[in-house]
């Protein structure tokens, strides 16, 4: 019963990541892609998070509080940028 | 019991999973960058807490660790999504027919207002 | 690896190869090409999660996605002023 419903979470992230892909390749302007960015690290962090499950192996949820840093210090990075040049 | 916890563990990872699915239609859907932002930031903030506590449901000795990622993302999300949307705002990306209210684009109209004199 | 967890690792392959072509694209901004090398290396530190090995995930994490990208969007805001981004 709860395989089936990890199964069926997967594959309603994937279709969740697909979606936002699209958006990451079609958004006419550079807050778009960001944004589609800002979807697509917080989607994978639930992908490492069911990852972890899938293995067993409680190591991988430090990698996916690295994940989360990295992506957090991305997203403000390039806002700051776009926004006035660093 | 511990099987009542894995259902309960596995339907909470679905419906966050399923909230991220939404997100993601709306990201898809909406019509311009500021709708879109709300779309993907609080659907995906939402979902991603409710995955991890599903996943604590499901193994119970990995919580402390899923606690601090889930506390380390309902601080950060919105901070990024707030950092976004200014930075949009002051790029000038171009609102769609259908957003009517702007509240920053009246506060700072009411600055140079107050300003001037 | 279960079938789940080989999905997983081709839609991050197709992903990465889309956002590597995306990051080649001459006709953008140049801070979305940066971003989209970025991605490529997150999504690469998942790939060798998947591939059991998560020091080198998150050493990829930190260096290829964190401080590559910082290092990129800091010397460009540096150097900026004379051509268009």
């Amino acid at each position: 019963m709860a395989d089936v419903l990890v199964y069926l979470a997967a594959t309603l992230a994937g279709v969740a990541f697909v979606l936002a892909l699209i958006r990451f390749i079609l958004g006419p302007s550079s807050a778009d892609r960001i944004i589609a960015f800002d979807s697509l690290t917080i989607i994978s962090i639930t992908g490492i998070v069911l990852v972890a499950l899938a293995e067993g192996r409680g190591i991988y949820l430090d990698v996916a509080l690295v994940y989360a840093l990295l992506s957090f210090l991305g997203v403000i990075v390039v806002a700051r940028y776009i926004e006035r040049g660093f | 019991m511990s099987s009542l916890l894995a259902v309960v563990g596995g339907i909470l990872l679905v419906g966050g999973t399923a909230f991220l699915l939404f997100g993601a239609i709306g990201l898809v859907r909406m019509p311009d960058a500021y709708n879109r932002l709300q779309a993907g930031t609080k659907t995906t903030t939402l979902g991603t807490l409710l995955s991890l506590a599903g996943v604590a449901c499901l193994h119970p000795e990995w919580a402390l660790k899923l606690l601090l990622i889930g506390i380390f993302l309902l601080f950060t999300n919105p901070l990024s999504s707030q950092v976004l949307a200014r930075a949009a705002h002051r790029i000038g990306v171009k609102k769609a027919p259908q957003t009517v209210v702007d509240r920053l684009e009246e506060d700072l109209a009411e600055k140079d207002l107050g300003a001037r004199p | 690896m279960t079938p789940m967890l080989i999905g997983m690792s081709l839609l991050l392959a197709v992903t990465m190869v889309v956002a590597g072509v995306l990051a080649t694209r001459p006709s953008q901004a140049l801070s979305i090409s940066i971003l989209a090398a970025g991605l490529v290396s997150l999504l690469a530190s998942v790939q060798f999660l998947l591939l059991a090995a998560p020091d080198v995930a998150m050493t990829e994490a930190a260096i290829g996605s964190g401080l590559t990208t910082f290092l990129f969007f800091f010397v460009l805001g540096r150097i900026r002023g004379g051509d268009r981004d």
